[in-house]
């Protein structure tokens, strides 16, 4: 039985369609990724995952269960961390915890061995004000409460936006730590290098799936190859690129180039070899760019994706 | 050639009562240059632009922008532009209004305004969206716009606080291109950002620790220089926060 | 100054287009006219008043019809004894009451002058004052007639005054059952649909609702603490008024709690209606504001009697629950009436509290929203 399904989910706001026909699977004890920026439809999903929502159209099932109609037992064993931090700022660390444990039945005594790899970072400041607490703090507090119960899958809503990097990394790690403990987690994220870390993703944006798979099968759907090319003039490089290039046969715009923060990515068509790109560079007046193949990463992909449904 | 500074800062020091968020902060800016800020939440970015813009006085040392002394505010508000993740335009009004009021704000003439937003919104190719309440727009092109109107007026220096959070990967690009565009023009950018590889579109950048300047130079150089092959990676090397500040 | 200019421009467009500032700058100094020009009056019209008639002579008819004539008032009773007139008051419907002696008529040719009892509803010490004030005056009026049209030395007519319940007319008979009923709506209306919209608008609703606990356990558990901490307050406050001003109460104590518990309850209920129908705190501070406090002060009859508003408004009033609940309160508190006197309004309050239940009960959502069709 999956741990999730889900059957053409549509959603509306008024006349905004937030989630256009999403239909994806996720196996048990699967830690499955949502990869796209704001305004792609998460929150509303993982809403209806959560059974906070009643989807305009199509179903969910959570382990067999309609997240509609059986949304009374499935709240027993959803684990879910919304977007913002949702936990009581005016209440302790402890008082919180023991709070989620208290409606969930369970006492913190009960599921301590569970949560202890997140829980020690944080349990030297039990008696602070969750208010108080500095933002990767306050995200391992709310996996915590989302885990007191031992749920049979959680529902993590962006819980790395506006963490910094460090946090960030700790935070994947204790995911990994709990899906050894066959919990399934089901997790979004804009940070598109955080999908090498999940079993499968789902590229999504603007309400609609791009592309489900695991990480490295996306990687190597690019289909071409992909080249790096360098200039210490980065910005006179892309509009080259992009705009007055013209190789033998190539039209401009041609190599599709994308910035890459120092380099910038390109797709070379049928018969054009990357020593031409660098003549043809320094014939504009570029001389001294480098060019090397690269894998293509999953930003490369989301991109390619997105411009063609465009 | 000696290069123009824009900013100069020595040995800035703020406290609020007696916790240092800027310690000794030394670093110049140069004309034209895209100059990144990294650093995690409270390790000093936010209290450092502030003063930067205007907003806050330095508690001690030299800071000075576009030729002002930084306790001078006013003098410098006029000649710089801002815009931040936080807040940028008015959802409620719309398109034109933000831009003219933005525009006469910063003291320029209705005469000068008219032609400049046409052909803003002719270039942006947003014409159709003249007329239109920016609350009822994409993310995206809020955010592009918010940067259009930040350097409508022609400033010596723009400051950026985390303007491509969570926009697409597409509108990060052309977001990253209008900054690009700006700084050829000799507008120096002054941009911080929680996305590590955006580090790599600035010509220099600084990454700061509790209040301190733990890195400054070019990427590549920085990279080099620990050894990482990602800003991400020498980042988690030299700024993990240390757990009292918890 | 361009700049000034520029910056005046965008809050003129801010307020304009939002809704809620215009309700504040227009909507409501127009009501806040409407009500103060029309609905406080500091003069008064038919009053309910009753006659006790023992003398059945001319005078005494002369005096009535003069009564009934007037603008002010309109006879509503004819009372036969002594007896009726506690009865008589603690039913509401009168504010005073005219007592003409037996030999009125006798008296007046014989010694040339007369008492006339006017006992006034004391409970409300305001209509009371001007009550037995008009009152004076046509007593007073019929007696310079009188002088002219019998030509006889000074018959006069000596009104004598008396405030029932309320005999030294302390101004506090009448504020203190007001203050409870505000403080009570305050407390609970106000309060309550905050601290639910507060969790929506924070986000720890979506939390609590994925969670076990059920949504009546949720709401109950938010508004019990108010229950209680609203009825030890009216405790309090009952306490400081016997101690601090003498006033006590006089009809049954348990009468009075019981009917405060069912106030509070509606209040509560209010409460949580509201909280259905806003997402945030500052739009449930507004609501509770303008839709409540303010009709509550200005229209339910605690300050300004009901009696003396135009029919348009004591109409609206009755929509007001708070209206109930002053009448209940005066008349067991300060009249020291029993349950058979106040059974209607407890009736009409205990509906409108069911219905406030039933209507929280199907808005309040066990989920975020549903999606359009």
């Amino acid at each position: 039985m999956k741990a999730a399904e889900a059957y053409n989910i549509t959603h509306r706001y008024g006349k905004v369609t937030a989630l256009d026909d999403i239909s994806f699977t996720v196996g048990d004890g699967e830690l499955f990724g949502f990869i796209g920026p704001d305004g792609a439809g998460k929150t509303t999903l993982f809403r209806i995952a959560a059974t906070l929502i009643i989807p305009s159209g199509g179903r969910m099932t959570l382990f067999g269960l309609n997240t509609v109609s059986r949304y009374r037992e499935l709240r027993n064993v959803i684990g879910y961390m919304p977007g913002r931090f949702s936990l009581y700022q005016d209440l302790t660390v402890e008082e919180n915890l023991n709070f989620f444990a208290t409606i969930f039945g369970t006492t913190l005594k009960e599921n301590y061995n569970l949560i202890e790899p997140i829980y020690r970072h944080i349990e030297p400041y039990k008696k602070r004000l969750a208010g108080k607490l500095s933002g990767g703090m306050k995200q391992k507090l709310a996996l915590s409460c989302a885990l007191i119960h031992r749920p049979k899958i959680l529902i993590l809503d962006e819980p790395t936006t506006g963490v910094d990097a460090v946090s960030r990394t700790e935070f994947w790690e204790m995911l990994a730590g709990l899906k050894s403990e066959g919990i399934t987690i089901i997790v979004s994220t804009p940070y598109m290098d955080e999908a090498l870390r999940c079993d499968r993703i789902a590229l999504i944006q603007s309400g609609r799936i791009l592309g489900i798979d695991t990480p490295d099968n996306i990687r190597h759907s690019y289909g071409q190859k992909l080249y790096a090319v360098s200039h210490p003039d980065k910005y006179k490089l892309l509009i080259t690129l992009r705009s007055h290039l013209s190789a033998e046969n190539t039209e401009p715009g041609a190599l599709r180039p994308e910035p890459f923060g120092d380099s910038v990515h390109v797709t070379l068509p049928e018969g054009i070899k990357p020593e031409q790109v660098i003549t043809a560079l320094a014939a504009s007046g570029l001389t001294g760019a480098t060019i090397t193949e690269i894998v293509p990463g999953i930003e490369d992909v989301f991109l390619e994706l997105m411009k063609r449904t465009q | 050639m000696e290069r123009e500074k824009v900013i100069e800062v020595e040995g800035l020091v703020k406290k609020f009562g007696s916790f240092v968020a800027n310690d000794h902060l030394t670093f110049d800016v140069f004309r034209g240059e895209i100059f990144g800020f990294l650093g995690a939440n409270g390790a000093g970015k936010t209290t450092a632009i502030r003063i930067l813009c205007g907003l806050s006085r330095p508690t001690s040392g030299k800071v000075i922008v576009a030729g002002i002394d930084a306790n001078r505010p006013e003098e410098i508000k006029k000649r710089i532009g801002y815009m931040s993740q936080r807040f940028s335009l008015y959802d409620d009004l719309t398109v034109r209004e933000n831009i003219e009021l933005y525009g006469g704000i910063y003291g320029m003439t209705m005469k000068e305004i008219r032609p400049r937003t046409e052909e803003l919104l002719n270039r942006l190719i947003f014409s159709q969206y003249g007329n239109t309440l920016i609350g009822s727009l994409p993310l995206g092109i809020k955010q592009k716009l918010a940067f259009a109107v930040a350097v409508f007026h022609d400033p010596e220096i723009v400051f950026l606080d985390e303007p491509t959070s969570g926009v697409d990967p597409i509108t990060r690009r052309q977001f990253w291109e209008m900054i690009y565009e700006t700084a050829a023009r000799d507008i120096t950018v002054f941009v911080t950002t929680h996305y590590m590889d955006e580090a790599e579109y600035c010509d220099r950048v600084t990454i700061m620790n509790e209040g301190r300047i733990v890195a400054l130079d070019t990427p590549s150089a920085l990279r080099e220089k620990y050894d990482s092959s990602s800003i991400e990676e020498l980042f988690v090397k030299i700024a993990r926060p240390k757990t009292e500040t918890a | 100054m361009k700049r000034f200019l520029a910056f005046v421009k965008k809050e003129f467009l801010h307020i304009f287009r939002d809704y809620r500032t215009l309700i504040i700058l227009f909507a409501l100094p127009a009501a806040q006219i409407l009500i103060f020009g029309y609905a406080v009056r500091t003069d008064i019209t038919n009053a309910g008043i009753a006659i006790l008639d023992n003398a059945h002579d001319e005078v005494s008819s002369e005096l009535a019809l003069k009564l009934e004539a007037s603008e002010f008032f309109t006879i509503k009773a004819y009372l036969t004894s002594y007896d009726e007139i506690d009865a008589a008051f603690k039913k509401g419907k009168i504010e005073e009451v005219v007592i003409f002696p037996e030999d009125l008529a006798a008296r007046l040719q014989r010694e040339g002058n007369a008492t006339v009892s006017i006992i006034a509803d004391g409970s409300e010490p305001n209509t009371a004052s001007l009550v037995t004030g008009y009152t004076t005056a046509i007593l007073n009026d019929y007696s310079a007639s009188l002088l002219q049209r019998l030509n006889t030395s000074t018959p006069v007519i000596n009104p004598e005054v008396r405030m029932y319940f309320n005999p030294n007319l302390k101004s506090h008979f009448m504020f203190v059952p007001g203050v409870i009923t505000l403080i009570l709506i305050l407390v609970c209306a106000l309060m309550t649909s905050v601290t639910i919209v507060r969790e929506k608008e924070f986000g720890t609703m979506e939390v609590l609702l994925v969670s076990p606990l059920k949504p009546w356990q949720i709401i109950v558990g938010k508004v019990a603490p108010y229950f209680f901490l609203s009825l030890i307050n009216v405790i309090v406050i009952l306490l400081m008024a016997w101690f601090v001003f003498g006033l006590p109460v006089r009809g049954s104590i348990a009468l009075l709690i019981a009917e405060c518990m069912l106030y509070i309850l509606m209040a509560l209920s209010l409460g949580i209606l509201i909280s259905t129908l806003v997402n945030k705190m500052e739009n449930a501070i507004i609501v509770s504001f303008i839709g409540l406090m303010l009709p509550t002060l200005l229209l339910s009859g605690f300050i300004f009697p009901i009696e003396n508003m135009p029919k348009g408004y004591d109409y609206f009033s009755m929509i007001l629950p708070a209206r109930w609940f002053v009448e209940i309160i005066r008349s067991v508190m300060i009249k020291g009436a029993g349950f058979v006197y106040v059974w209607k309004e407890t009736l009409i309050l205990a509906v409108m509290t069911l219905f406030f239940i039933v209507l929280s009960a199907r808005k309040f959502k066990v989920r975020l929203e549903e999606g359009s069709k």
